[in-house]
């Protein structure tokens, strides 16, 4: 057991392509890192490089006391656990998971008991004698997990072990994996680009875009403070609703104008954002989660200033609750992948919208809500629970050395 | 076969059902497949069956049956015939005896070469270069291979590049192709050279068809290069590896064109192997004897045909 540091590392393709760049990051020892985010944002290279499996370009990463940046895949006592399961066709579920074991010419007897032991852990007695191929998905993946934990190794490694489950059997692996790790105690880091495994699994997690590291925290910080935009929106589902507005004085407070509509803040909210103040009078991106709107004949006694007006385009009844998509009177907020979609398409994100006047926000509503579709309605906004982002930086709005 | 099985008992062994079209819409089934059988029928198994008759008789320059001698053909192959099979003299020499020295050392060196060069090729940048040049004998007709290697082996160092070669290191020029006792190599290492391409292609691509995860995931396990190639790729490229070797062996059975070319069996009968004596007693009028070293040789492939036919069918029920 150890941990797994990253300092300043990167990654540069043959091609001149920046996959990692400047990464520092610590998985301590015992815990359960996972790295998150869009497809193509480095964290699978940044796995594969702690495995071995790709060099490493600039910087040194660590394993225990050990820079193991020359050091072969074999020699770097890490088990990985790849997202395909890569078992051995040819060989039984026995043999898969005692591979490790026999190439470290152990005693067959402690084979035996170790392969035995893990078996019984993941339920896979009655499937030793089988080939992969006479295997579901779920019993692929936990011989994949069998292979790894036989080996007792320093750290565990998962690039996106879940991503070939179905959804239900995913949930329930999320869960075991959650467990084993716990019971073993051994560092592991886990890449997924699915953020509720993040949030769900890791002790802390690790946002990764476009090849930069963007916060690190434990999941429930990095849902109530994202220290950007990309985080914010990436973090939560369905995500951050994030709208333009500015920030107004009025009667001695501040509000957030948006569109026709006005959202007063308390003083507390100010106060835990002291920087807020210095964006009176200027453009600030909102973000509302959808948990923050609700039907105001169920939070009934919301005053007019925590109130928007939206016009419901859709109502998605989940049961227990409600999807409400609202159409409110203020510009959807212009982020950093707009801009980048828009650049790509060879216009302006401003021309692509169209200048929107009218954001698309998504509320979370109780099931007990009454909204129409086609209908507009009054929304109650928990306007504690805001948050502010500059829009030139990006960067979320707390205390002005954040 | 299940000859105890009741007849149209549904107990018969995996893999040995007709398969169910032939049950449910019989002649349908043969409207489909009537023309192939009909063509099958006439440049197959009718050639077939009159080598067979054939091999019992003696014949005419015209290639006409003038005595029926049972298994004389035959008798007269295995102990009469010198030039076909000598045991007399250790090690026993004639044709069939040069043939099991071609299927042995060109089935083995063509397999081992091709594999190590797939294997290697996959390692290095100049891959698809490398795997061009060691294919493009493939595309040479045997016939003109033979052409290449005699100017190879050619005795006059003036003129032999391998002669020309050891006269520099100063040896003598050696007569790689008129010695008995160096003939049957130098022809099987020409053979390997136009071999191995094939061999190496087949391999390479079955290679490639194992999935780089696998591979990655034994590095992480603890493998070393030799143990990835002894304990996951080798085992993953076991019916590959037969395919290839059947395919060697039977095209080595019926080894003739090079040989016929390069040498004509000779010097003497030293090169001589079962389809070059075939045909020399074809040209002599002897149709009765040469449709027996035909049914011989025929004999000799069927049981590696069997062996790739029913690797295949297992294949395919595990698989």
């Amino acid at each position: 057991m150890a941990e797994v540091a990253f300092s300043d590392v990167a990654k540069i393709f043959a091609d001149g392509t920046r996959a990692v760049s400047d990464l520092t990051l610590e998985g301590h020892d015992g815990e359960f890192m996972v790295l998150v985010g869009p497809s193509g944002c480095g964290k699978t290279t940044a796995l594969r490089m702690v495995a071995g499996l790709e060099e490493i370009s600039e910087g040194e990463i660590r394993i225990g006391d050990r820079v193991v940046n020359g050091v072969a895949p074999r020699d770097r006592d890490i088990a990985m656990v790849f997202q395909s399961y890569a078992l051995y066709p040819h060989l039984s579920v026995y043999d898969n998971i005692a591979f490790s074991l026999r190439l470290r010419k152990e005693d067959k007897a402690e084979i035996d008991k170790r392969v035995r032991d893990a078996a019984k852990i993941l339920d896979l007695e009655p499937l030793l004698q089988r080939k992969p191929r006479a295997l579901s998905g779920g019993q692929r993946q936990r011989v994949a997990m069998g292979r790894a934990i036989v080996r007792q190794p320093a750290a565990f490694l998962m690039d996106e072990p879940l991503s070939n489950l179905d959804a239900k059997l995913r949930v329930q692996m999320r869960a075991e994996i959650s467990k084993l790790q716990r019971d073993i105690g051994v560092t592991t880091i886990y890449v997924t680009h699915d953020q509720v495994e993040a949030m769900t699994m890791g002790d802390r997690v690790a946002v990764m875009r476009k090849g930069q590291l963007q916060q690190v925290a434990p999941p429930q910080e990095l849902y109530d403070h994202p220290l950007n935009i990309f985080v914010g929106g990436f973090i939560g589902s369905p995500a951050m609703n994030l709208v333009e507005a500015t920030l107004e004085r009025s009667n001695g407070g501040l509000i957030v104008k948006l569109g026709s509509r006005a959202l007063a803040l308390d003083d507390e909210n100010v106060s835990a954002r002291p920087a807020l103040r210095s964006f009176e009078g200027r453009n600030v991106v909102v973000g509302i989660r959808p948990e923050h709107l609700e039907d105001p004949s169920v939070a009934r006694d919301t005053p007019d200033d925590r109130r928007l007006t939206g016009h419901v385009e859709l109502r998605e009844a989940l049961g227990s609750e409600l999807m409400v998509h609202l159409r409110i009177d203020a510009k959807p907020a212009l982020t950093e992948e707009v801009h980048e979609l828009a650049q790509d398409a060879g216009t302006t994100a401003e021309q692509m919208l169209g200048g929107s006047q009218h954001a698309v926000v998504v509320g979370r509503f109780s099931a007990d809500s009454s909204v129409v579709e086609g209908k507009d309605t009054e929304v109650a906004v928990d306007t504690r629970s805001l948050h502010f982002f500059d829009p030139e930086t990006g960067l979320a709005i707390y205390d002005s050395n954040r | 076969m299940s000859s105890t099985a009741a007849p149209g008992s549904v107990g018969r062994p995996r893999g040995r059902r007709l398969p169910s079209i032939f049950k449910r819409q019989g002649w349908q089934a043969f409207l489909f497949i009537g023309p192939a059988l009909l063509l099958l029928l006439v440049l197959i198994v009718y050639p077939m069956i009159r080598t067979i008759i054939y091999s019992f008789g003696n014949t005419n320059s015209r290639l006409e049956i003038t005595r029926w001698i049972g298994f004389d053909n035959y008798t007269r192959m295995f102990t009469r015939d010198k030039s076909f099979l000598n045991l007399d003299v250790f090690p026993p020499s004639g044709a069939l005896v040069n043939n099991v020295k071609w299927m042995i050392l060109y089935t083995t060196v063509s397999l081992l070469l091709g594999l190590l060069i797939a294997v290697l090729a996959a390692r290095v940048r100049y891959e698809a270069l490398m795997k061009s040049i060691v294919f493009v004998p493939m595309a040479i007709a045997a016939t003109a291979v033979a052409i290449i290697w005699k100017f190879v082996y050619e005795p006059d160092p003036n003129l032999g590049s391998l002669n020309g070669f050891i006269t520099t290191l100063g040896s003598d020029p050696i007569a790689w192709y008129g010695r008995a006792d160096t003939v049957n190599y130098a022809l099987i290492f020409a053979y390997i050279w136009a071999s191995t391409g094939f061999a190496m292609v087949v391999l390479s691509a079955a290679l490639k068809g194992i999935s780089e995860e696998v591979i990655e995931a034994a590095r992480t396990d603890g493998a070393g290069e030799w143990d990835i190639f002894r304990r996951i790729q080798l085992p993953l490229l076991s019916l590959p590896i037969a395919v290839v070797t059947v395919w060697l062996l039977i095209n080595v059975i019926k080894v003739f064109d090079l040989i016929y070319v390069m040498t004509g069996g000779g010097p003497g009968a030293a090169s001589e192997v079962i389809a070059v004596t075939m045909v020399d007693e074809f040209g002599n009028g002897e149709g009765g004897y040469a449709a027996a070293i035909a049914v011989v040789m025929m004999l000799l492939i069927i049981p590696i045909m069997a062996f790739n036919v029913r690797r295949f069918r297992s294949e395919r029920v595990t698989g």
